[in-house]
């Protein structure tokens, strides 16, 4: 697909700029994933903003790959460009063992309560965030119900009491 | 004179101090114009808020937990439930998503349908917003004439999928089932009768004095936090952003019809209010064409593994009476691989995120819904307002919290 190129072209400036960002590139179904290491996704998400236009962050989700694999956990990032009408996504792989990743919440706003909804469901702790809480699942909750080794109907009935 | 009544400060320096201690309110969960069960954490200083947190999750029924140990097909169901005032919206963001991971090519004819009945369920969407919007102001009958007109909606939706709230009417490679006899009769009726009622609605809210007093200049959020925060939809528009999926991402085929995308520079509780209200000609316009364009034809793809067989068929061959029993006892698999769907929802970017690791049932499900990010820039609007005008501004973003906690 020809949407796909330019998608590419955005990776290669990435590359350009810092070798040490991008440390996979996929492509499937006319969309292009940048596997980015975790210590640079807030220079990259940065870089993206401001010099190719990505301006909004139109998701943010995590997935659990399943207790055995290692990395363990994905946090992807989905970048849309209000300008330009492109669509670029970013993952950052996690282990079970250290589940953390810098917030992109200084990048941008609306990702404060996408990272609450991940760290709610995954247990992913987004360091530096200003206000890391559970959001749709109760304070006093055990457990991350998303994660794969969580049963569907949780280890207790769970009691408002 | 007392001494206590000397320490009484006069009447004008009462209202012209602030007070020295602020207040906490409690807005929900029982609120009626929260829109269904979201609290809001209210601090006030008079009755200016200055901070407003939102509480949701008192509807979280862990949809995407579900979506996990469902197979796909299944899985449309649950979408109804989301965004349970546009549901065919969702059932579309849904299969698009499956489809993409299959490579699926859909028949014109079904294309055509799913265009027709998600701007009508956009109409629907809207006149429930029209008149929830209208009542949190003060305004009752517009909501009774807006749940009539959305009833003739609902009518339609009934007739072809056989379910008015939760229809399932997209299913993984065409619809479920194809329009009934007579149904091109009843919509054109529909289209007949809508114009005046339009008239009747912009004559009983958009003249009103009232209505325009109390929202304009109120709940301002400027382009760029609009983009910053996330905002999509009408809200983003509202805000003087010229952002329309169907146009700029398109699919379903919108690239063929002829509609415009309604954009207002305000950003105010006005400027969204009007976009609304602009976009309910844009999606009849749609309507209009999209009935023109039926024409006979399958409504299904050509893949006897995925698609459901015509009950018919089952009677006469062997082998499509296999396929039924394959694809409801066991499922169907999807390749590896991960998509991301996004449409214009009535409410913005409705996204599912659907990864496959190979089996009938999704390794993962995500849906962005937009009620949910609307919702996050919610304290930017309404710190610095007053409490009356939070509620304005909640029904300008349109919620439903079924999809914000899902």
């Amino acid at each position: 697909m020809a949407d796909t190129i330019i998608l590419h072209e955005f990776v290669e400036k990435l590359k350009v700029e810092n070798p040490s960002w991008i440390s996979d590139v996929k492509e499937a179904h006319g969309e292009v994933t940048a596997i980015v290491p975790r210590e640079s996704i807030v220079d990259v998400c940065w870089v993206l903003k401001t010099k190719h236009g990505f301006d909004m962050l139109a998701d943010l989700n995590g997935a659990d790959r399943g207790p055995e694999e290692d990395p363990r956990f994905e946090v992807v990032y989905h970048l849309f460009s209000t300008k330009h009408f492109n669509r670029l996504r970013l993952k950052v792989l996690l282990s079970e063992d250290e589940p953390n990743v810098p917030t992109v919440e200084t990048v941008w706003k609306t990702a404060n309560w996408h990272e609450r909804e991940t760290f709610d469901m995954f247990g992913v702790i987004f360091d530096g965030h200003p206000d890391l809480r559970r959001i749709l699942l109760p304070s006093d909750f055990d457990g991350h119900a998303l994660r794969k080794d969580y049963p569907l109907r949780g280890y207790e009935p769970y009691s408002l009491t | 004179m007392s001494v206590a009544a000397e320490n009484i400060p006069s009447q004008f320096e009462v209202l012209d101090q602030s007070l020295e201690s602020q207040m906490t309110l409690s807005m929900g969960p029982q609120h009626p114009s929260t829109h269904g069960v979201l609290r809001l954490e209210l601090q006030l200083d008079g009755e200016m808020v200055i901070k407003a947190v939102p509480d949701i999750g008192y509807l979280h029924t862990g949809m995407e937990k579900l979506f996990e140990y469902k197979k796909y097909q299944q899985g449309i169901v649950i979408t109804d439930r989301m965004d349970y005032l546009n549901p065919l919206g969702n059932n579309l963001a849904y299969v698009m998503a499956a489809e993409k991971l299959l490579d699926l090519e859909i028949p014109d004819r079904a294309q055509v349908i799913r265009v027709m009945f998600c701007e009508l369920q956009r109409i629907a969407s809207h006149l429930v917003w029209l008149g929830t919007h209208a009542l949190d102001i003060g305004a009752m009958s517009v909501f009774f004439y807006c749940f009539r007109q959305r009833e003739k909606i609902l009518n339609l939706i009934e007739a072809a999928s056989g379910g008015r709230m939760t229809p399932s009417y997209f299913r993984i490679g065409g619809l479920m089932i194809d329009l009934p006899a007579g149904f091109e009769r009843r919509i054109r009726q529909f289209l007949d009768d809508f114009p005046a009622a339009m008239e009747m609605f912009e004559t009983l809210v958009t003249g009103n004095t009232l209505f325009q007093s109390r929202t304009q200049g109120i709940g301002i959020i400027t382009a760029e936090e609009a983009i910053d925060w996330g905002l999509t939809g009408p809200c983003l528009r509202g805000s003087g952003v010229d952002l329309d999926l169907r146009r700029d991402n398109p699919y379903s085929g919108y690239e063929t019809y002829d509609f415009e995308v309604p954009v207002e520079p305000d950003g105010d509780v006005w400027a969204r209010f009007r976009v609304r209200m602009r976009e309910f000609y844009e999606s009849f316009k749609i309507v209009v064409q999209a009935v023109e364009r039926l024409k006979p034809g399958p409504i299904k793809a050509d893949a006897p593994k995925i698609v459901l067989p015509d009950r018919d068929d089952m009677r006469k061959h062997m082998d499509s009476l296999i396929h039924h029993f394959l694809i409801v006892a066991e499922g169907f698999n999807i390749p590896e691989g991960e998509v991301y769907m996004p449409i214009e929802g009535s409410k913005g970017e409705l996204g599912v995120y659907m990864k496959s690791d190979g089996g009938p049932k999704p390794n993962r499900v995500h849906v962005r819904g937009p009620s949910f990010i609307n919702l996050s820039a919610l304290p930017v609007m309404s710190e610095g307002e007053m409490i009356a005008d939070v509620v304005a501004i909640i029904g300008s973003l349109d919620i439903v919290l079924g999809e914000i906690d899902r």
